[in-house]
């Protein structure tokens, strides 16, 4: 079967943002960019099923300028056979992107789309529901167990309180949690070998959606800083200070 | 205008963070309807009934809604929506799994993780784990948003809301429950805590993590740890408190051993008081802390139990 993998160019996670001084947004210039981590974990999974014999062809796609093309380079050295990329300059809503993959879903066909459960810089939490939506396909978010049985997947899911284990018909969206996987590095000749792998790019105005932002971004600030506090000197202290001064205990 | 808040809740109690759901609503204003759909959700229902602020509960109860699958609850609610301009849930993993569908069902975005109101269509979240906070304009004629509850105060529970049965049954067909593995615990939840202690790498081992059931047997606390104690395999990812975790925001946070990387701090920085102890006195958790204490937590630990 085939395993769509759809990933996202983001900040890499060791960078600290800073917000812009104008408040228009975060300052990403030339900032170390990456794979989103919980893409990566996607990509790992959908090689790992492929490694298994059960997926037979894995596509990575991103929806973004020329400069995501990296990270497709990327996850093609990880062990995608082929990726696609959708061409747009416009930073788009998570829905608008869940259009554009809903066209490639309908194109490809894929038995299950594995996604990140959410990127580390709109920390949205929406994109894979949505196609889930647009698709009519069932969904197994947060997952950090993936089996696939005959025409079904079973998910079990990271939900508050502990584990949750779903069965859903194929085709189906998967979106990943942190531990569904550990994801490898991509070795030198891997690296190699990607940059002839086929590389699609497909201008997001040729689908013929109506791409109009819904949301407006206002402002961007930093958030409030906490005030360091003080350093008490023995246990004594600490239990009098939360009993008399914060009023925290009795 | 009139505002949809669906209840989170298993079947036979509604979590307390539904309060503050409600609580953002009220703050966008306009008669609010409670939805519970559930199974055998009697008890959910009638504490959905007291919960202040809130006119009339729909309940749907139904063998397809008892594990809050998305696939039927997100068509329940496309088919309610009709009536409301703002449909809220709470950003918990229920609320985050169906909502998004429920948005792109409606052909609308979704506002996530909402941390303050400033308007009716204008909403403040926080982006890259909380190291900036947008303010954000829905342009949408609905607006359908999760709500993240450490930024609003509970509602009480002594209201008298109208209770209305529906018999819309609605089967995606596509999506079977299987299992539960749920954590048995004494302790109150992470997200309705008074007081969290939590361990992080410092802890060693998951053995040590005993060292804090006394200290929170003392204080009625709820036990977490950072991902760093998560990853190295010391206890359960549900404890985890973090961007990638749950975000809380108690009255009091011990953090014990945890040395404060910026994603944990995202998950727990909007506490009341924070206190850290932490053999290193460079650790970045002094920073935020309110009270810190530079000792080894192994010798900390029962000597704050015997004060408590």
């Amino acid at each position: 079967m085939k395993v769509l993998v759809p990933i996202k160019r983001v900040i890499d996670y060791n960078v600290k943002v800073r917000v812009k001084p104008d408040q228009s947004n975060v300052d990403l210039a030339n900032t170390k960019m990456a794979i989103n981590p919980f893409c990566e974990i996607a990509v790992e999974e959908a090689v790992r099923l492929k490694e298994a014999g059960i997926a037979t062809e894995v596509i990575a796609i991103s929806v973004g300028d020329k400069s995501c093309q990296e990270q497709l380079r990327t996850a093609l050295a990880l062990g995608e056979d082929r990726a696609i990329q959708i061409e747009t300059d416009e930073s788009l809503d998570a829905l608008n992107i869940a259009k554009l993959l809903q066209k490639v879903v309908e194109e490809e066909q894929p038995q299950l789309v594995i996604l990140g459960k959410q990127s580390i810089d709109s920390d949205n939490n929406q994109t894979g529901q949505m196609l889930a939506a647009l698709t009519g396909m069932p969904q197994g978010t947060f997952a950090s167990v993936v089996k696939v049985e005959g025409e079904k997947v079973n998910v079990t899911r990271e939900v508050d309180g502990g584990l949750q284990t779903v069965a859903l018909n194929l085709p189906a969206i998967v979106t990943t949690d942190l531990r569904l996987n550990e994801p490898r590095y991509a070795s030198l000749p891997n690296i190699m070998k990607a940059k002839r792998k086929p590389l699609a790019v497909k201008p997001a105005a040729d689908f013929g959606i109506d791409l109009t932002a819904r949301t407006k971004l206002l402002k961007v600030t930093p958030p409030a800083q906490r005030q360091a506090g003080i350093v008490v000197e023995s246990i004594d202290e600490l239990v009098e200070k939360l009993k008399n001064e914060a009023k925290v205990i009795s | 205008m009139s505002i949809l808040v669906i209840a989170e809740h298993d079947n036979s109690s509604l979590k307390t963070e539904t309060l503050k759901t409600v609580g953002a609503a009220q703050k966008i204003g306009g008669d609010i309807t409670l939805l519970v759909a559930g199974f055998n959700c009697q008890n959910a229902v009638e504490a959905a009934s007291k919960v202040n602020g809130v006119s009339k509960v729909l309940v749907c109860d139904n063998a397809v809604y008892e594990h809050q699958l998305a696939e039927n609850i997100s068509l329940l609610v496309t088919e309610l929506a009709a009536d409301y301009e703002h449909i809220l849930a709470t950003a918990l993993t229920t609320g985050k799994n169906f909502m998004p569908r429920v948005a792109a069902l409606l052909d609308v975005s979704q506002i996530s993780d909402i941390i303050d109101v400033e308007s009716s269509d204008t909403f403040v979240r926080p982006i890259y784990a909380g190291n900036a906070i947008a303010t954000v304009q829905s342009l949408d004629n609905k607006k359908v948003i999760t709500v993240r509850t450490t930024g609003f105060d509970a509602v009480a529970t002594d209201g008298t809301a109208e209770v209305i049965n529906l018999d819309t049954v609605t089967d995606a067909g596509i999506s079977s429950h299987v299992s539960d593995e749920l954590t048995v615990s004494a302790r109150p939840d992470l997200g309705a805590a008074g007081v969290i202690i939590s361990g992080g790498r410092g802890m060693q081992n998951g053995d040590n993590f005993k060292l804090l059931d006394g200290i929170a047997d003392k204080l009625g606390a709820a036990i977490g740890a950072s991902r760093a104690a998560v990853d190295a395999g010391f206890v359960p990812n549900d404890m985890q408190v973090g961007q990638t975790g749950k975000i809380v925001a108690p009255d009091l946070y011990i953090a014990v051993g945890i040395s404060g990387a910026i994603q944990h701090l995202a998950g727990m920085k909007d506490s009341k008081v924070i206190v850290a102890i932490n053999k290193d006195p460079e650790a970045p958790i002094f920073q935020v802390a309110d009270y810190g204490i530079v000792a080894d937590l192994f010798d900390a630990l029962p000597e704050l139990e015997s004060k408590l």
